[in-house]
């Protein structure tokens, strides 16, 4: 390793601190697999694991699906058009990042409760969010929005206006040209932006312990387990769920990064 | 008339066109030349329908087109740096126009192909852009628009990125195009060597202006004002005073230096315009009849400019003068050197005139 032989204080500081920076990330991660191999086995067959489990993976699809369909087109029409107040909506895309996610969760609680006005409303339809898979999704989406509108954005933003321009002068639509040029070209962003925002929505467990405590997401399901809600408590009945949770991670982590790899393959 | 801008304005933050009027005959290759930053672009634009002009017209064959939606027009624009779609192919990108204007799979496979065998690509169908040389690349952009057989074309600096070599080739490609399509360009560029090499006609643009339009050599040779001369190459511009009118020679001075010129001046004072390399330099005085300038002076200094050099010859007034490398050479016009400059009374062009 030519750059450790450079023997320079800055290589050899950042590479010390570097080490240290992965050890915290490892570290816990390995300390609860280790600790929970021997209870690994039967939370694999858990039904009520399993179900949970299900149960944060369809509803973080459902939720990124919503914001794909409301979020993709808005982010191309804040990178490609000129508005007033275009500044102050972009800014606003963060505010979910901001705010504690429990504070998220009160505030759509505040809405969509049957009792307020949208909830109410959406109650005629026989849609309710609290303690419903909507109530999780709603949640999920609110707290995942700002992942994929920004990958989005930066999607489209790298696809040049020449690019689009000259489309358009060999006589495609603005609809061609976004469905045959500006898609195409932005859709590993978006893919990627749609795959952190599906991730962002699983792990969530503040908005959606407010709002739809049932049925049980896996973290409001760990967190259950580690009170002792069900039964036994503590850490050792816990770590295990964490665990799985840990290495589905790893596994997404792992398909995620090939998945992309592969896209840029194909594209290029 | 295939193309014609009709007093066309147009305001973008602090830069206008101000009221540009131009006419693109049928098949004619038509330049509009000008600095960088004058408008040209924005010109394009609006003749393409991104900018709608806040006055005017733009008629194509004589319909008028200043509302028609963008890929309504009927124009092509290459804009500079032209890019291909890089997740398409070469066919594929040849292919695209056609393909959103809903012409048939059959009769597209059959036009791309034909196009592509005109443009030398034929055995590239199946490459990807990125693996395209420069030349390759500006090819597939031309066999795209040209699949489309549209009635004008509008380019905008096509050169500019591209070696001296493949830019030569793509200059003979162009004007081969323009011929065999009969189709209308409209090039903007600021370089002359492009303009003057491809153009039937050309424009001058200024700040957002067309400021001088005629034949390349009408235009190269009568520049229209100072402004113009300067960037037509003319490196000599002198604000003289008449002396006197003798027949068809009239003799002007600057700075106490006589200066002959063909013609009757007809106001007192004029600017005039000597191009550098109508002049000629010598180390002995040279034989030269009564059309001759002829003065002296000492070699100032020079620039390298590969086979030219740009040699500045103080004669009482600052002139220069392009001179090829080896008469250069042979001169050996080191600094501070005597020598003597000649040139043609013909060869002084008078840009305007002026009392005083």
């Amino acid at each position: 390793m030519n750059w450790i032989r450079q023997k320079s204080p800055f290589i050899l500081t950042s590479t010390i601190l570097g080490v240290l920076m992965v050890l915290f990330l490892v570290i816990p991660i390995l300390g609860s697999i280790g600790n929970s191999l021997s209870g690994l086995p039967t939370t694999f067959t858990d039904t009520r694991t399993l179900n949970a489990i299900f149960t944060s993976f369809y509803c973080a699809f459902l939720a990124t699906a919503f914001v794909f369909i409301l979020g993709v087109p808005f982010a191309y029409m804040l990178v490609r058009y000129d508005f007033h107040g275009k500044r102050f909506l972009d800014s606003l895309i963060d505010l979910p990042i901001l705010i504690p996610h429990n504070a998220a969760g009160l505030a759509l609680l505040s809405v969509l409760a049957p009792t307020s006005l949208i909830g109410g409303a959406f109650r005629l339809f026989g849609v309710e969010f609290v303690d419903t898979v909507f109530g999780i999704v709603a949640a999920m989406a609110f707290v995942s929005a700002p992942f994929l509108i920004r990958s989005a954005q930066e999607a489209f933003g790298s696809v040049s206006f020449t690019m689009e321009k000259t489309a358009r002068s060999l006589g495609a639509s603005n609809f061609q040209v976004f469905r045959h040029v500006t898609f195409p070209l932005a859709f590993r962003g978006i893919v990627t932006g749609c795959l952190l925002s599906w991730a962002r929505a699983v792990s969530e467990f503040g908005a959606v312990v407010i709002l739809a405590y049932f049925p049980k997401t896996a973290p409001v399901y760990l967190y259950d387990v580690f009170e002792g809600l069900g039964g036994d408590g503590g850490l050792k009945t816990a770590l295990p769920i964490s665990t799985l949770l840990i290495i589905l991670a790893i596994v997404i982590l792992f398909g995620f990064k090939l998945a992309t790899s592969e896209t840029t393959r194909l594209v290029q | 008339m295939a193309l014609k801008i009709d007093h066309v304005s147009k305001k973008l933050g602090t830069f206008s066109l101000k009221d540009v009027s131009l006419e693109v005959a049928e098949g004619e290759y038509f330049v509009l030349l000008g600095p960088t930053g004058v408008g040209k672009t924005v010109l394009l634009e609006v003749v393409m329908g991104f900018h709608s002009p806040d006055n005017g017209r733009v008629l194509l064959n004589d319909r008028d087109i200043t509302d028609v939606e963008v890929d309504k027009r009927g124009i092509v624009y290459i804009p500079q740096n032209c890019p291909l779609f890089p997740h398409m192919n070469v066919f594929e990108n040849v292919e695209f126009g056609l393909r959103m204007q809903r012409v048939s799979p059959a009769s597209r496979k059959k036009a791309v192909e034909k196009m592509l065998e005109i443009m030398g690509l034929e055995k590239m169908t199946e490459v990807m852009p990125a693996t395209l040389s420069g030349g390759e690349k500006q090819k597939v952009v031309l066999a795209r628009v040209l699949v489309t057989e549209p009635k004008v074309v509008l380019l905008d600096e096509p050169l500019t990125s591209i070696d001296a070599e493949t830019s030569r080739s793509l200059r003979n490609e162009l004007k081969r195009i323009n011929h065999e399509f009969k189709v209308a360009f409209l090039h903007v560029t600021h370089d002359q060597i492009e303009a003057f090499s491809l153009a039937d006609k050309i424009a001058i643009m200024m700040e957002g202006k067309i400021v001088q339009t005629g034949a390349p050599n009408e235009v190269l040779s009568n520049p229209i004002d100072e402004p113009v001369a300067r960037f037509l190459g003319y490196e000599n511009v002198l604000h003289v005073r008449l002396v006197k009118c003798e027949g068809d020679i009239s003799e002007v001075s600057v700075a106490g230096i006589p200066i002959k010129l063909k013609g009757k001046l007809e106001s007192n004072a004029a600017t005039i315009a000597i191009r550098p390399e109508d002049l000629v330099i010598t180390t002995e005085a040279p034989t030269v009849s009564d059309e001759w300038n002829s003065l002296e002076g000492k070699v100032q200094e020079y620039t390298n400019l590969g086979p030219l050099v740009e040699v500045t010859i103080d004669a009482g007034l600052m002139l220069k003068i392009s001179i090829d490398k080896r008469s250069f050479l042979e001169l050996n016009l080191i600094e501070g050197k005597h020598v003597h400059v000649s040139f043609k009374a013909d060869s002084v062009r008078v840009v305007s005139l002026r009392q005083v």
